[in-house]
Parts: structure tokens; sequence; C-alpha cells
């Protein structure tokens, strides 16, 4: 009861969350972004996500849906357009205020990038011992309550090397929220994982969201899973939104780009081959050369 | 890796590596017998330095008692001057004689202070008036087969 | 026809170009690295944990090798000495080459090969399992928490190897010298302490040892930081590590003496 209190004081959780106008938490207005100029990776986004939902980004590898969440995260900029969270233009923050605006999100890697040099407590304590200066009693406290959510308590002294993937993944999970962030990030959560772990991680992303009261975002291409905790999608193709909705929207969806990927189908608006020369003209262009 | 092991070592580690350089400053090198913060300038004028370095040292009775700090050369009456830095601790009387030595035949060239018995001492920035140059090996040998060439025919003569 | 001769000289500039575009990225990331200084120094923890990593892992190949480059100078510098008789100058020989030139030269380049790929290796690897971009995420800049420690680290333990090597040299040559071959111990130990001076030879060795240890961590963090995020662009980043510092290491060795000892 007293990490509680404390955690009220704190200016992180405190009143400063709850003033910003907007009902969405994050807005983006017709994003354009390109590493250089030749080769545009989103031409034009437009996504509007409000408080308290959990939505998906999906999309065929490659398609900028990362791209899109490391926007959010202000760790690159916009080439046009803007990015807003919170109520803040995340591109034209400085690094003290970007940073301030980075405190309260979380972000979940693909792999989970916990710091291997560091136990599973000392990773899920590493925000709190930056950010703030609670005393070793409190963190531990803390620390125990993020670990028990995602049911790895137990692991608290294991080193990163010692867990297996799914596990890694929920000590991520537990790290992401140390904060109990406004926003949460997730990279392909469901990458590589088994069919149970994948149940669990979903669960947990989920009843996080709606305990903590976040937003969620998350970036996948693990449609059925996805179809089963999120409020609602975005399909991202080429740099372009190309259909939205919610998951029952999606699931009656006669799109025929949604419909391929939904059912996973090798060919449709996605051709199997990549752009390419005609067939002919490369294997006489060889035989010639 | 708990933190107090790695503090140990961290702690040994730098102590071994002072210490180190402790040995050095004062078993490999000369901190402890000349520092340079306490000492005063004197001056010396030589017709010939020889072989004389900055840095070699200035002796007296055998000891070190100060190091070469410059030597430059005087247009005016074409001779070398030397400056040298003694150590604060001893005072010479005005009278003091330097001279260029070698220690060994092949030896480093110094500087050796004969220590005359005026009562007057030297200050900070004087010079010593009364010099010997080094002596050039070559020289000395080229006078002494010259000696021993005008010895040899003598005794011939004397039969 | 001109076409062989301008796509060399094409291929030239593009190199330079390249070169210097990178010499330029590496500075600006070492006055980020020396503006982020703070949290290192103030949060010393953070470093004395490095300077485990960096110095006292590095201990045995330094007192290993310090200790015989001093043998190995004893005996060579006795066979050559003792023909003009001058076999006590020993000390003098084993001392001053250690504390000039091989003490900091080659304990630098010990510490390059074995400080400096780990740390570039270890930040590599990082970057490539995005534990950078996760810690930026958590608002926390990972120059200020990962790479500035780990340079100060280098800049602190060089020096300390360095003396460590000059002195363990000394004394392999002493026991080579001395116990081995019987030239005389008051002898050994006087024309050495006349010979050395501690402004113009210790010091000038420990200011070597600053220097070269600075580069080497220079280039580390740099290589570990701007290496492309796979196994292949890690490992080509620890080997440029190596080679880039030892041959930073022997620029600077010349350049540093020239200014030092010229005209002594």
């Amino acid at each position: 009861m007293p990490a509680i209190v404390a955690l009220l004081e704190c200016p992180i959780f405190g009143v400063e969350a709850v003033r910003v106008p907007s009902q969405y938490l994050v807005e983006l207005r017709n994003v354009v972004f390109a590493y250089d100029a030749t080769r545009p990776v989103l031409k034009g986004i437009d996504m509007a996500i409000p408080r308290g939902r959990v939505v998906a980004i999906m999309g065929g590898s490659g398609c900028g849906k990362t791209t899109t969440m490391r926007l959010i995260g202000g760790q690159l900029k916009a080439t046009s357009g803007e990015v807003i969270v919170a109520g803040e233009s995340v591109s034209q923050l400085d690094d003290r205020a970007l940073y301030m605006l980075r405190r309260r999100m979380g972000m979940l890697f693909q792999f989970g990038a916990l710091f291997t040099d560091m136990s599973v407590f000392d990773n899920v304590a590493f925000q709190m011992r930056e950010h703030t200066d609670l005393g070793p009693d409190l963190i531990n406290d803390l620390v125990m309550m993020k670990l028990n959510a995602v049911g790895l308590r137990g692991a608290a002294q294991l080193m990163p090397s010692e867990l297996s993937g799914g596990m890694a993944r929920r000590v991520a999970l537990a790290r992401a929220i140390a904060l109990d962030p406004l926003l949460m990030m997730y990279d392909e959560p469901f990458a590589g994982l088994d069919p149970i772990s994948l149940g669990v991680i979903g669960q947990l992303i989920r009843r996080l969201n709606d305990a903590l009261g976040a937003t969620s975002i998350i970036v996948t291409h693990d449609v059925q899973e996805s179809l089963q905790i999120v409020d609602y999608i975005y399909f991202v193709s080429e740099g372009r939104i190309v259909a939205e909705g919610s998951p029952e929207d999606i699931r009656a969806s006669r799109d025929p780009w949604v419909h391929q990927f939904v059912w996973a189908e090798s060919d449709g608006p996605v051709p199997f081959q990549f752009p390419s020369a005609p067939y002919r003209q490369d294997l006489l262009g060889a035989a010639h050369a | 890796m708990n933190r107090a092991v790695i503090d140990l070592w961290v702690g040994i580690f730098v102590a071994i590596g002072l210490g180190a350089l402790v040995f050095l400053a004062l078993k490999v090198g000369n901190l402890a017998s000349v520092s340079a913060d306490d000492s005063y300038d004197l001056s010396a004028k030589f017709d010939n330095i020889g072989g004389l370095k900055i840095r070699a040292p200035v002796k007296s009775a055998g000891v070190v008692v100060g190091r070469v700090s410059d030597i430059s050369f005087d247009p005016a009456n074409y001779q070398a001057v030397v400056v040298m830095k003694v150590d604060a601790r001893f005072k010479f009387p005005t009278d003091t004689f330097a001279t260029i030595n070698t220690s060994g035949l092949l030896g480093e060239q110094y500087i050796g202070f004969e220590v005359g018995g005026d009562p007057d001492l030297l200050k900070a920035g004087d010079t010593i008036k009364k010099t010997q140059s080094a002596v050039v090996l070559e020289k000395l040998i080229s006078q002494f087969m010259f000696n021993k060439a005008s010895e040899s025919p003598a005794p011939a003569a004397a039969k | 026809m001109l076409d062989a001769p301008v796509r060399v000289l094409r291929k030239l500039g593009a190199g330079v170009v390249d070169r210097i575009w990178r010499l330029g990225f590496a500075a600006r990331f070492l006055v980020a690295v020396l503006m982020y200084s703070g949290t290192a120094l103030r949060r010393f923890q953070l470093t004395v944990r490095e300077i485990y990593f960096t110095g006292v892992l590095s201990l045995i190949i330094i007192v290993v090798s310090g200790l015989f480059v001093g043998m190995v100078l004893g005996l060579q510098g006795y066979d050559t000495l003792q023909r003009y008789g001058s076999s006590e100058a020993l000390g003098v020989l084993v001392s001053l080459s250690l504390v000039r030139e091989l003490g900091p030269v080659v304990s630098g380049l010990l510490f390059a090969s074995r400080a400096g790929s780990a740390i570039t290796a270890e930040i590599g690897l990082m970057k490539t399992t995005e534990q950078l971009s996760a810690m930026e995420m958590m608002a926390v800049n990972p120059i200020a928490r990962v790479v500035a420690p780990r340079f100060w680290a280098g800049v602190i333990s060089m020096p300390l190897l360095a003396a460590l090597f000059s002195a363990l040299g000394v004394f392999g040559g002493y026991l080579v010298g001395v116990v081995l071959i019987g030239v005389d111990n008051g002898s050994f130990w006087s024309q050495m302490q006349s010979a050395v001076d501690f402004r113009q030879d210790i010091l000038n060795g420990v200011i070597k040892s600053v220097v070269f240890g600075a580069a080497v961590s220079w280039i580390a963090v740099f290589e570990g930081y701007d290496a492309v995020p796979t196994a292949e662009g890690v490992s080509g980043a620890t080997t440029r590590t190596v080679v880039t510092s030892s041959l930073a290491i022997l620029a600077l060795d010349f350049v540093l003496t020239a200014f030092m000892f010229r005209g002594v």
C-alpha cells in the first residue's frame, strides 16, 4: 500500500497524464517518411487511436509497420506530416521533451531486447532506478508486482540467457510496464513463440492494457491471434493504409487484399513474384550474356 | 558478478597500478633525489662543453645536487652558457669551481662543483666565474702521442 | 577510352570522401560522449563496473607480457652491451626503453586487442539485439548510460596497465640481468636511477598511455556503436577496432615521441 501512495506522488504517474485535450492518444496526419528521397517507406498514413483501445497495425514484411511504430516512439522523424502523441507533436520535440514523453511510453521489442548483463530483477527495475528516487524496498515491491503480473516472480534472480523465448518476452513486458505507461507499443510480440506462449502473451497484452488503463499498439503479422484481442485493425501495404476496421469487419471483409492476408493465400493482390522483368526475357537474356 | 566482488577487484587493480607507478617514480626514476620545484638557477660559461647534455647531473663531492637545464651559445665571446637547476637545500660559495667531468672512460659527462672558501654564497641567477672545460679525449690522446713521439728519439740519441 | 582511369579516380574519390565522412562522424560521436559523461562520473559505480571488465580482466596478459618483454630486453641488451664492456648500463637500457616506448605502446596494443575488441563486440551486440533502442525508448540515453562509462574506464585503466607493464618489465630485466647473468646489483639500479628522469621519461610515458587509452576507447566505442547490426557487422567492427587502434597507437606514438624527446 505505501508503494501506491508513493507512486501517486511521483510526477510521472500523477495528474500530469490526465490533462490532454483530444480523445485520441495517438494521431498520425498524412505522415510521409523516407530514408532517402527515391524510396519512400510511408506514403501518407492517417491514423487516430483512441485512449484505452488495443489497436493492431498489420501488413506483410517490409510494408512500413515497424517504421510507423518508430515514428510514434520518436526514434525516427517524419519527412512530412504530423505525429501527435498525448497532444504533443513528436517530430518537433527536442531531446529533453522527447525523453519526458518516452517516460510515459512502454515498448516491447521483437525479441525482448532484455539487457543481457543484468538479472531479470534488475531489468525490470532499470527504469525505476534511472528515473525515480524510490528506495530499494519500494523498488523491490514494485518489481515483484510487475513480475507477478506476468507470472514470473520466481524467475527474478535468473539471467536473461537462462530464459526461454516466451519467458524473455514476458520479462520484457514486465519491464515495459514498469512505470505504468500511458501508451504501450508491441513490435511483433508473437514472432517465434510456441502456441502456448503465444496465447499467454496475447492475453497478457489485453489484460494489462485494461488493468493499467493504457492504450496499446501492436505491430504484427499474426492475424488469428490479433483478431481475438484487439479492438481495431489497420492494414498497411506499400506505405499506405489499405483497410481498417474492427475484427468483425475484417473477418467479413470482401476486400481481396484483406482476404488474402487473413486467409494466408500465397497469391492475390500481393503477388507471389517480386516485381521483375518477364520470365522469358531473364532466361534468354542470361543465355545471351 | 556482484557489486562487492567487482569493487574489491577494481580496488586491487587500482592499488597495483598506482604501486607500479610509485615503483617507477622512486626506484627506477630519480624523483626521490631531486625535486624540480625546489631549486634555483646558476649559470656558468665554458670554452668547451664536450658532450654535455641537458639533464646531465650536477655533482658536488660525487653527490647529485642538481641538473643541467639549458645549454646555449654566447656569440659575444664564443663560449657555451650552461644553466643549472640546483637543489635549494644546498648553497655554494661564490668561488666554487665548476668543471665538466666524465664518469669513467666512456660514461656520460656531468658538472662537478669544487667548493672554495669564500664566506659569500651564490644566489639564484648568479654566474660561476671559475670554470674548467671538458676534457676532449681525442685531444688528450693526440697530445699524449705527440709527447711520446717527441720523447722516443731522445733516449736513442743518448745512446 | 578514358573510362578506366575515370573509374579508378572516382573510386579513389569515393573512398576518401567516405573515410573523411566517417572521421567527422566519429569526432561528433566523441563530442557527444564527452557531453554526456556526467552520468558516468556522477554515478561512478557504472564506470567502476567497466574498469573491472577492461582493466582487471586485462591484468593477466599485461603481467605476463611485461615480465617476458623485460626478460628478453635483459638478455638481448646484455648480449650487446657486454661487447662494449658496459653491461652495467643494462638497467638504463631496459628501463628507458620500457618507460618511454615499450610500456605504453605494447600495453596499448594488448589493451586494444583484449579490452577494445570486447567493448566493440559488447556494444555492437547490444545494438544488434535492440538493447540500445530499448534503452532509448525507456528515455535513457545509451551514450550516457552504456558508452561513456566504457570510454572513461578505458581512459582510467590504460595508464595503470602501462605502469604495471613497465614496472614488471624492469623487474624482468632485473631477474635476467642481475639474478641470472650476474650484472652488479648496485650499478644496475644506480645507473638506472641517474639516467631515468621522472618528468622527462616517466611522466611522458604516463601521458602517452593516457592518450593511447583515450584513442583505443574512442575507436572501440565508436566502432561498436556504429556497427552494422548483424553478426557479420559486429565481427567486422571488432576487427576494425583492433586494426585501427593498433595503427593509431603507432602513429600517435611517433607524433608524441617527436614532441616529447626532441633534442634530448
